[in-house]
């Protein structure tokens, strides 16, 4: 699956989809495959607020639990329900019906510090080399 | 593990697994598939049709001589004067403090003739630990290891997957107990053993065939799997993983394996201490869990009962057949009764989890 050019990305392989100021936050390709199946999603309650870099919640695999990481600094305004009753969603459609989180953000321009799709692929291509 | 500056092992089926889109990782220092296609769809396979695993990283010994009967009853808990030909049993290796070695399968092919079978991990520690306690025996002890690779066909469809390349009639041969004849032309020992609750075969054969045979077995439809599924599916047997669920700090009545202790075969390591555990209780039992709350415990998590940690979650996961979150964990045993609630911190919040009976999952017969 390619790295849609219309994301930005954190080194903690959350992508931020931003639209005017609602920032839609999940996880890339390249991390669900890393985590395998996904079996559980724990997400932060509509109106947690939330600094860029704090912990937004977890993701449980078969293999493994890992952390996420909010992108950026907002309001969290919705979570995705869907994700409670099937988590394998992350797995099958990280990109759209996959999202975690919708996140009203204090400044857009913070998006700015996070990685391009392109900055993204080789940042991904170098880690995985070791 | 990963401080280890020791290139990794590979298995004789390294490059096949490759091939095949395996994604290898470090266990124990040696690179291993833990998937191929999914861990639940692998786990599906074995529990629906069949799987294929490379358990290569196994170890092998072997215990020949007129007192080599001797050294394996000294050295272990269960009878092994119980065995006879072509008989398979699952054991422990113990310490004279109780504690285990390692947890083992032996194989008997005559009374001064046994094969065993040890944890990757294990086999240097148990080959000089069996070495040492054959000091004043006479008897031969060989770490035959590098002789053989290992492949577990597991699943419903075993036998009927692995009959056309085997001159072994696998319908005669009984839950634990082997046969010596050839997969594929090639000399192998095969078994109706394994590690993941199902029916099945593990076969042992030199490693220059393992990749034929593993081939062959993708051809036929046999799905290829890798360690997580291997993890999913035991962990739903409640078969105990040495170095999550037991170690030299556990014995087997701790350990719930109190049907391999074997009081009355005479004099072994360990003996006393679990008499007295079988006369008194020990004082924690490992024990089958579901969590109430939402979350997986998964090994080292701890369980607490308000400040204070009574107990410590040893394996973890979600379980692909129940789809629910299960696990094993010590617990005192005032606490360890079915349907007892205890609390176990994930990620610094206590989250409740019940003690249930197990195996979690066993086949229809």
């Amino acid at each position: 699956m390619a790295t849609p050019e219309d994301n930005r990305y954190a080194k903690s392989h959350e992508y931020v989809h931003l639209e005017g100021n609602v920032a839609t936050i999940g996880i890339t390709d390249y991390a669900q495959k890393e985590l395998g199946d996904v079996v559980f999603v724990e997400l932060p309650q509509p109106g947690t607020v939330l600094d860029a870099g704090d912990e937004l919640g977890s993701i449980e695999s078969v293999k493994a639990v890992s952390e996420l990481f909010s992108p950026m600094t907002g309001e969290v305004v919705e979570i995705n329900e869907a994700l409670a009753d099937n988590p394998a969603l992350v797995n099958t459609d990280p990109w759209g019906d996959g999202w975690m989180i919708r996140m009203r953000v204090s400044d857009p321009t913070e998006v700015d510090e996070l990685m391009t799709a392109e900055e993204y692929d080789e940042y991904i291509e170098k880690e995985s080399a070791h | 593990m990963s401080e280890s500056t020791e290139p990794l092992k590979k298995t004789p089926l390294h490059e096949v697994e490759k091939e095949l889109g395996g994604k290898m990782v470090d266990f124990g220092g040696w690179e291993l598939p833990v998937q191929f296609s999914g861990i639940l769809e692998e786990h599906e396979a074995v529990r629906t049709k069949v799987g294929v695993f490379d358990v290569s990283h196994m170890g092998e010994v072997t215990v020949k001589g007129p007192q080599a009967l001797e050294l394996l009853q000294r050295a272990t808990c269960n009878d092994v004067a119980k065995l006879d030909q072509g008989r398979i049993h699952y054991n422990g290796l113990l310490y004279p403090n109780g504690g285990f070695v390692d947890d083992i399968l032996i194989y008997q092919n005559t009374p001064e003739d046994f094969f065993v079978v040890v944890n990757a991990s294990n086999t240097d520690k148990d080959f000089e630990w069996l070495q040492q306690s054959a000091k004043d025996l006479d008897v031969d002890v060989k770490n035959v290891s590098a002789d053989y690779a290992q492949l577990a066909i597991q699943g419903p469809e075993a036998e009927r997957v692995l009959q056309p390349m085997t001159d072994v009639a696998l319908a005669d041969i009984k839950y634990y107990r082997f046969a010596n004849g050839t997969v594929d032309g090639a000399p192998a020992i095969v078994s109706r053993t394994g590690y993941t609750g199902e029916d099945g075969f593990e076969i042992y054969t030199a490693p220059e065939h393992a990749p034929r045979i593993l081939r062959k077995l993708v051809a036929a439809g046999v799905k290829p799997c890798g360690l997580g599924a291997r993890d999913t599916l035991r962990l739903e047997a409640k078969m105990a993983l040495y170095g999550n669920d037991i170690d030299q700090t556990t014995t087997p009545i701790e350990a719930d394996l109190g049907w391999i202790v074997k009081l009355d075969k005479g004099e072994f390591a360990g003996r006393d201490i679990l008499a007295h555990e079988k006369a008194e209780g020990p004082k924690r039992k490992l024990v089958g869990f579901e969590m109430v709350d939402r979350g997986i415990a998964r090994h080292g998590y701890p369980v607490v009962d308000g400040s204070e940690e009574i107990g410590v979650i040893t394996s973890g996961t979600h379980s692909p057949t129940l789809k629910k979150a299960i696990g094993l964990a010590y617990l005192p045993l005032d606490k360890s009764a079915q349907g007892t609630e205890f609390m176990v911190l994930i990620r610094g919040k206590e989250t409740r989890a019940r003690v249930v009976p197990t195996p979690f999952y066993k086949r229809a017969k």
